[in-house]
Formats: structure tokens, C-alpha cells, sequence
């Protein structure tokens, strides 16, 4: 296959970057979207030029670390899959694709197509994780969880944090990626001590990051690789609206 | 209270707010359709003239329409806020035109709020402070036998600049004197651009609420395998179609019968 990329270049977080276009031959249709940015890095490198800098890892689809914003897509053009699992067959010889990385004013570019998503940790760390004695663990059947619900935790809990909720989302908003953390904590027994501090502490450090705003467009279930769904943001309203306006954080006493 | 501060000015919170009033403008509609189908009714503008009149002058209804005015004054001002927010949230667009399926109405709602918007001042002014702060609106006098219900229709002209409406009775035939916004309406609906505003605010409308009912509830966290089909249905049939048609039925009707 025969391509032409069009892909966004910027040395470093403080430069300006912009698209340069780059033509990729030899390109096999059994070849992954990584494995055919690999070769054109390789031609690159021998013409002396820069190789593009991208993101990944276990390029099996379970890591989170592959990102792309291709034609306009998060992780191309195929549901449910992500960059690493995406196959040159799924494009035409001759085609011109286009190469962003993730736009958002909380993922700023460290070099190329490469994103800073350290916001995503700091929103785990706010509030992601349940309180648990340590020691031997406790028989596994003390705690009875009906199936359906365990299934949807498991649904929650597959989100990998790549940021293609963000990436998709006209508002730039990470509301997806955080309600599928608090939504697979909250519908478990394990997640109940600190399911609404968590709510709060996770949503405030989500706005703190600086994405925007939800309007329950559906871009971001669209594109998420893991098909985590609009729902789980739904749960997480009810948990924070409901800590917020409903629920006493403190026990007070009247008269003090 | 810093609690509360903290609670609204998080974006959950600004969501609560938008869908919130949101929620209450969408009642207001069906109300506003309900009493406004009385221009179909053939009687001269008697039903119509007596409802406007009632509204205008009823008190819990005044309040009601106060909190209805700011409640649209929120709910534009609140998006306007969650839109430079979300502008900001993304300081450098996309070189593609982003392809991700989503509805055209929820990635315009900014743009079909403003024709609303837009819409609202062009109506009220019209009509809402026409009839309420100036005196280019006439008056008609409604003599209505009670035993035969025949009815009377004469143009009337008040002594006093004072005088709003009266309701008396010389023998069994009731006189009803109100303002008569019924002459208003099908004077301002027998222009061709006129129409065409309406029409067009109407479009507008069911593409605004066929995305903004169901989002305000999923906004509110109102989601269930059992309810949200009911939900997204009326937002559909209800929102999108019913109140937008019959809306924009009035204008329409109004024009080709040259009523």
C-alpha cells in the first residue's frame, strides 16, 4: 500500500508545532497502525529527519498507553478497538490520513503525537481505591455480590484510561473516563465506605485538571475502546448530586 | 453556604443548573401550548382574550412568570459559561473535522439556544410588552346572552387611559371588556417573515429539546433500564414533534386563512 500521513510535529511542550506530510510506501494491510508508523520512522531516520514520537506499549489493546486522533477519529475508524489493534487493511491504497494527537488543555503535547495524561492519574489518586485490612485475605464468599452486579462493575472496571474519552468529546470533557472509575468502585460492597467523598474528591480534581463539561453528546461512548457507556456518567451525577445536596459528611451537633 | 458555592460552581453543579431550568422551560411549554390552542378556538378571540387576561392579571401567575423570565436568563447565562469553559477546555482544535457519530442537535445546542434566544426577545416584545406596557393594543367588548349564548363582538374604546378590563352584567347578558391581543396576534401572523421567524424557532426547538430532555435527565442521574425509554420517547414525540408542530401550527394557520 502506497499512503500519505499527515502528522502533527512539535519538538517539545513549549514549541509550536504544526502537520507535516510524510509519504508511507511498502505498507502491508497486515500491518498494524504502529507497526506502519514504525516503518515510516524507519525511512525517516535514514533521510535524517526526526522519527515521529507516539505512545504505546503492550500494542495488545489492554495497556491504555496508544492514543492517535486519526481522520478525525480517537483510535481510528473501527468501534472498540484501540490504535495498536487498529489494521492497515482498514484503509484504502492511496488514502491520506490524518495524525493529531489528543486535544485537550489538561493532556498538553510532550513531543509529536505524545500527550501528558497525568491528569488521569492525579484524578485516580483523588479519590480511585477502597480501604481493605491488611493481612490474609478473608474468604472470598463472605461478601455476596449478585451477578448482575458484579457484571456491571466488570464493565466499569475495563476502562484502560487512554484519554479517548477526552480526545472524542467536544468539550474535552473527562466525565466517561471518571465515572467509570467512580461507577466501579460505587457498585461494589468493597467501594460503599468511601463511595460519596469519593464522588466529590474525584469530580473536584477532574475540574481542577481543567476538561470540560459533559453535554451527553455520546462522542465519547462511541469511542471509547472499551465500550464503557453513557450510564456510567449518570451514576455518577446520582452519587455526587447526592453526597452534595443529601447526605451529611460530618456528624453535627446542634447548638455548636 | 461555602458548601453550596462549591456544590454549583463545580461542573456537575453547572450541569444541575441547565438541566434544572431546563427541566422547568420544558414544562412551561406545554402550558404555553395548552392555553395558546385557544386561538383555534372560532369565536373571535373571546377564549383567547379572556386567557391572556387572566394570566396577566392573576397573581400566583405573575410570580410564576417572573421566575419563569429568569429562569431563561440562567439557563443562557449558565451556557454561556459552560461553553467558554469547554473552549478553553480544548485551546487547539483539530486540523479533521471530527467524525465521532453523535446527533447534530446535541453539538449545536449554543447555536439553536441563541436562535431561541433570539426568538424569545422578537416574541415577547411583540406581544408580552406590547400588551402589557404600551396602549397600541385595542380592546374589544364581549356581550354574551347567558340563556341563548349568543354573542356580540364590538371594538371598544375606554374613557380612561386606566381602564384594563371589566367584567358586568346588564340582565342575563354578560359584558366582558378585555384587551384585545387576539387582533394583535393575527395582524402579527398575517406577514409572511413573520411567519418564517416562527417556523424557523420552531425547528429549532424540537432539535434543542429532542437533545435536551433526555440529557437533562441523564444529567440529573435520572437513568434506568425501565424509565429512560420512556424518557427519551417523550423527549422524542412529545418535545421534538407535538409541541414544536402545534406551535408553529398557529403562525401557519393564522397566515393561509387570513384569519
Amino acid at each position: 500500500m502506497k499512503l500519505t500521513l499527515k502528522v502533527w510535529r512539535q519538538k517539545d511542550a513549549n514549541s509550536a508545532g504544526k502537520m507535516e506530510t510524510y509519504p508511507a510506501d511498502n505498507i502491508s494491510p497486515d500491518m498494524s497502525f504502529l507497526e506502519m508508523l514504525d516503518v515510516v520512522n524507519e525511512s525517516l531516520i535514514h533521510k535524517n529527519i526526526e522519527p515521529i514520537h507516539f505512545d504505546h506499549d503492550c500494542r495488545e489493546g489492554i495497556c491504555g498507553m496508544c492514543s492517535l486522533y486519526i481522520n478525525g477519529q480517537p483510535h481510528g475508524p473501527k468501534r472498540a478497538i484501540t490504535t495498536c489493534q487498529l489494521h492497515m487493511r482498514s484503509f484504502k491504497d492511496g488514502d491520506t490520513i490524518t495524525i493529531e494527537p489528543w486535544r485537550a488543555a489538561a493532556f498538553p503535547v510532550i513531543k509529536d503525537l505524545a500527550v501528558d495524561r497525568s491528569a488521569f492519574d492525579r484524578i485516580q489518586q483523588a479519590g480511585g481505591y477502597i480501604s481493605v485490612n491488611t493481612g490474609a485475605a478473608q474468604d472470598a464468599n463472605n461478601i455476596l455480590i449478585p451477578k448482575v452486579i458484579a457484571d456491571e462493575a466488570f464493565n466499569s472496571a475495563t476502562c484502560i484510561g487512554c484519554g479517548a474519552c477526552v480526545a472524542a468529546c467536544k468539550n474535552a470533557s473527562a466525565m466517561l473516563f471518571v465515572s467509570a472509575k467512580i461507577t466501579q468502585l460505587g457498585l461494589l460492597p468493597q467501594g460503599q465506605p468511601e463511595r460519596y467523598r469519593r464522588a466529590q474528591s474525584m469530580v473536584a480534581q477532574m475540574d481542577e485538571e481543567g476538561f470540560g463539561n459533559c453535554t451527553n453528546t455520546g462522542a465519547c461512548e462511541a469511542e471509547c475502546p472499551k465500550e464503557i457507556s453513557l450510564t456510567n456518567i449518570s451514576r455518577m451525577n446520582n452519587d455526587f448530586l447526592s453526597a452534595k445536596l443529601f447526605r451529611e459528611e460530618e456528624i453535627a451537633h446542634s447548638g455548636e | 453556604m461555602s458548601q453550596f458555592k462549591q456544590t454549583f460552581n463545580s461542573s456537575i453543579g453547572k450541569k444541575l443548573i441547565m438541566a434544572l431550568t431546563g427541566l422547568f422551560l420544558c414544562t412551561f411549554l406545554i402550558v404555553h401550548l395548552a392555553g395558546n390552542l385557544q386561538l383555534f378556538q372560532n369565536d373571535e378571540g373571546y377564549a383567547f382574550n379572556v386567557y391572556a387576561n387572566f394570566l396577566t392579571h392573576f397573581p400566583p401567575i405573575e410570580v410564576i412568570a417572573y421566575i419563569l423570565y429568569a429562569f431563561i436568563v440562567i439557563h443562557a447565562l449558565y451556557a454561556l459559561i459552560l461553553t467558554i469553559n469547554n473552549r478553553k477546555a480544548r485551546p487547539v482544535q483539530y486540523a479533521h473535522q471530527p467524525k465521532s457519530p453523535t446527533s447534530w442537535g446535541s453539538k449545536n445546542m449554543g447555536l439553536l439556544g441563541s436562535i431561541l434566544l433570539l426568538f424569545i426577545v422578537i416574541h415577547m416584545s411583540d406581544f408580552w410588552y406590547k400588551y402589557k406596557y404600551t396602549d397600541t393594543v385595542g380592546f374589544k367588548e364581549y356581550r354574551t346572552n347567558v340563556l341563548s349564548n349568543e354573542r356580540t363582538v364590538t371594538d371598544f374604546v375606554p374613557e380612561s387611559k386606566e381602564f384594563e378590563h371589566s367584567y358586568t352584567t346588564e340582565n342575563d347578558v354578560e359584558v366582558v371588556r378585555v384587551k384585545d391581543l387576539h387582533k394583535k396576534v393575527s395582524e402579527s401572523f398575517s406577514q409572511w417573515w413573520y411567519v418564517l421567524i416562527y417556523v424557523i424557532a420552531q425547528g429549532a426547538l424540537s432539535f434543542h429539546l429532542l437533545h435536551g430532555f433526555q440529557s437533562a435527565f441523564r444529567t440529573l442521574g435520572w437513568t434506568h433500564r425501565k424509565y429512560t425509554p420512556i424518557v427519551e420517547q417523550i423527549g422524542i414525540w412529545l418535545f421534538a414533534v407535538i409541541i414544536p408542530l402545534g406551535f408553529a401550527a398557529m403562525p401557519v394557520v393564522y397566515f393561509f386563512m387570513g384569519k
